[in-house]
C-alpha cells in the first residue's frame, strides 16, 4: 500500500452533487450521474475507485459506497450502476424509488482500494454481475493509455447483462461475455495458462467467483501480488445488541437491521470509515473488554486476530452476549 | 559446508530461505558452484518437478562433481554456462517467452542471486515470488560508490576497487537494482590510513 498516512476520520472529504441523469439499464440495474453543485471540476481518480453515497431516508442516514464507473479522465460527471436489491438492507431500493433527476446529495472524494497495477504487462479482469463496475473505469483508463486488457464478464441472462452491448461494440476482441442461463461459464484454467508473464488478474463479483479465482490462480503458479479482488461486503442484520463507547463515556444499542458503525454514528459519535465495507482498514476498533462471542465478518483483520478478540471492524461485525466495551 | 548463517544486519541487506516446491506451470532454476546442493535438495522434495524445469547452472570452478548430479535429476532442460555473464542472454530468452505460473528458484552465491533476481523482477515477477537460498561463498559483488565500478566475489574488508584502486569499506547497504552491496572509500577522512584487510564472516 503505498497511500499517504491518513489521519483517522469520518469518511472522505465530502461532495455535494445533483443527481443529473437516471438511467435504468435493465430490471435490475440503473445507472445514476451526478453534477457538482458548485459547478466546479470533480477530482479525477483512478480506475476501480468507489465514493461513498450519503442518502437521507426519511431522517435515517444511509452511506453506502459504490464503484465509480465513469470515465476517469471526465472531470464533468461522476456516474455509479446500482443493482437492487430487493431483500438488502434498503440502500439499493432508495436509490432505485426515491432518487430523481434534480436531487440533492452528497458523496465523498474518490477512494481507491481496487487500483491497477500499472506495472502489469497485460490487464485480465473477471467480473461477476454487478462486478463489473470498476472495470469500466479501469478499462477507460487503459484504453486512454494504450494498456493490454481483457475482460471476462459472467451474467445471469442476456436480458441482466449490464453494458455488454456497449462493450461488446467498442471493443469486439477485448471482451467474452459468459451466460449463467446458457450454462456457460469462464474457461478459468484454460485463460490462466499462457499469459504473458507480469500478467496481473483481477476479479470483482460474488464471493464464490472471489474465492475460485484466488484458489485457481495460486495452484497454477501465480503470485498472489497478482491476483487482485474487490468484494465490498453490505453489513448483515443480526440480533440488537448493547455496546459502551468509553472515550464518549456512552452506552448505545445496535439494532436489527443497522450496523455497529451506522448505530455509534447515530448516537453522534464521530467515527473513521473509508469503505463501510471490510475491506479497507479505516474503522478498525480496539476492544476494552467483552464477554460474548464476536461475529468478525471483514477482510481486514487475520485469522489471529479474529480470535483474540482485542479488534473489530465495526462497519460490518457484530457482537452476541453479554457485554462489549470499545476504545471510541 | 555450504550453508552459512548470515548474522542480523540492517533492513537493506537481503535475507535467503530455503527453497521449497511451489505448484507452477514450469521451474525456471539457476545456480551457481555449490548452489546447486539447493537444486538437489530440492529435487529430492517434488519427485515430478524436474519434468518441468528448467535448469541454468554455473559451474564457477567446482569442475564436473555438480553438473553431473545436476544432469542426473533429469531436467527437462539443462544448460551450463561459463560464467553469470556468458549466461545472461539465455536467461532473458528463457523469461521473455515465459507464461505466469512460472516458479523461479535461485541458489548459490549473493551475486548470482541478486543479478538473476533482477532479470526475472524486469521480466514481470514481483521479488516476494522469487526463492533464494544461499549456498557456498559469502564472497560479494561490491559496487564503489565513487567511480561506480562493480568489483566481483569480493572476500575482504577493505577491499580495492577493481576500477579506480580506492581501498573500499564493505558495508551491508545493498542495492537491489544493481544487485551489489555499496563500497564506501575507507580512508576518505584519512587518507592512507588503511587498516589490515581481514576475510568476511572470519
Ligand atoms: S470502513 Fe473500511 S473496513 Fe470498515
Amino acid at each position: 500500500m503505498s497511500a499517504a498516512p491518513q489521519k483517522a476520520k469520518p469518511g472522505a472529504e465530502q461532495i455535494p452533487v445533483t443527481v443529473s441523469a437516471v438511467v435504468p439499464l435493465n430490471d435490475l440495474v440503473t445507472r445514476f450521474e451526478f453534477k457538482r453543485r458548485d459547478g466546479k471540476p470533480f477530482p479525477t481518480f483512478s480506475g476501480g475507485a468507489h465514493t461513498v453515497v450519503t442518502m437521507n431516508d426519511d431522517g435515517r442516514t444511509r452511506l453506502n459506497p459504490y464503484s465509480l464507473m465513469s470515465d476517469p479522465s471526465d472531470t464533468s460527471t461522476y456516474a455509479i450502476s446500482v443493482r437492487r436489491d430487493d431483500n438488502g438492507r434498503g440502500g439499493s431500493l432508495f436509490m432505485h424509488t426515491r432518487v430523481n433527476v434534480g436531487d440533492e446529495m452528497t458523496i465523498t472524494y474518490p477512494v481507491n482500494l481496487f487500483s491497477l497495477d500499472l506495472r502489469a504487462r497485460k490487464h485480465l479482469f473477471f467480473a461477476g454481475g454487478i462486478g463489473i463496475t470498476p472495470f469500466l473505469s479501469m478499462i477507460a483508463q487503459l484504453e486512454l493509455m494504450n494498456g493490454n486488457w481483457e475482460l471476462h464478464y459472467s451474467v445471469r441472462t442476456e436480458a441482466l447483462g449490464s453494458y455488454v452491448d456497449e462493450l461488446r461494440y467498442k471493443f469486439p476482441n477485448k471482451v467474452h461475455v459468459y451466460y449463467d442461463d446458457k450454462s456457460e461459464a469462464i474457461p478459468l484454467e484454460d485463460l490462466l495458462d499462457g499469459q504473458p508473464l507480469g500478467t496481473n488478474a483481477y476479479v470483482c463479483g460474488p464471493k464464490g467467483m472471489i474465492d475460485w479465482i484466488h484458489a485457481t490462480a495460486e495452484s497454477a503458479g501465480w503470485p498472489d501480488a497478482q491476483v487482485h479482488s474487490e468484494e465490498f461486503l453490505a453489513p448483515a442484520p443480526g440480533k440488537p445488541f448493547e455496546v459502551r463507547l468509553c472515550k464518549s463515556d456512552l452506552t448505545i444499542q445496535v439494532g436489527e437491521n443497522e450496523s455497529l458503525l451506522e448505530a455509534i454514528e447515530r448516537s453522534g459519535v464521530e467515527a473513521p470509515f473509508l469503505c463501510r465495507g471490510g475491506a479497507c482498514g479505516q474503522c478498525e476498533t480496539n476492544v476494552v473488554s467483552y464477554d460474548g462471542e464476536f461475529v468478525h465478518r471483514d477482510h481486514w483483520l487475520d485469522d489471529e486476530q479474529h480470535a483474540d478478540g482485542s479488534k473489530i471492524m465495526p462497519c460490518v461485525s457484530r457482537f452476541v452476549g453479554k457485554s462489549l466495551e470499545l476504545d471510541r | 559446508m555450504s550453508k552459512f548463517q548470515f548474522p542480523e544486519s540492517i533492513i537493506s541487506r537481503p535475507v535467503y530461505g530455503t527453497l521449497t516446491s511451489r505448484p507452477g506451470k514450469a521451474h525456471l532454476m539457476i545456480a551457481d558452484a555449490e548452489g546447486a546442493e539447493a537444486i538437489l535438495d530440492l529435487a529430492v522434495q517434488d519427485a515430478v518437478l524436474m519434468a518441468k524445469s528448467h535448469i541454468i547452472y554455473i559451474p564457477k570452478g567446482t569442475g564436473e562433481t555438480y553438473t553431473t548430479k545436476l544432469r542426473a535429476l533429469k531436467p527437462a532442460q539443462f544448460y551450463e554456462g561459463p560464467s553469470y555473464e556468458a549466461s545472461v542472454q539465455r536467461l532473458r530468452h528463457v523469461l521473455a517467452n515465459a507464461h505466469q505460473g512460472l516458479q523461479v528458484y535461485l541458489a548459490g552465491t549473493e551475486g548470482l542471486m541478486g543479478q538473476a533476481q533482477n532479470e526475472a523482477m524486469q521480466a514481470g515477477i514481483p521479488h516476494t515470488s522469487i526463492q533464494t537460498e544461499h549456498r557456498g561463498s559469502v564472497a560479494r559483488r561490491m559496487q564503489c560508490v565513487h567511480c561506480k565500478g562493480i568489483t566481483e566475489d569480493v572476500m575482504h574488508d577493505p577491499f580495492q576497487c577493481a576500477h579506480c584502486g580506492l581501498h573500499l569499506f564493505v558495508r551491508d547497504h545493498y542495492s537491489r537494482r544493481l544487485a551489489a552491496y555499496q563500497g564506501v572509500r575507507v580512508d576518505a577522512e584519512d587518507h592512507g590510513n588503511i587498516p589490515e584487510p581481514q576475510e568476511l564472516y572470519s
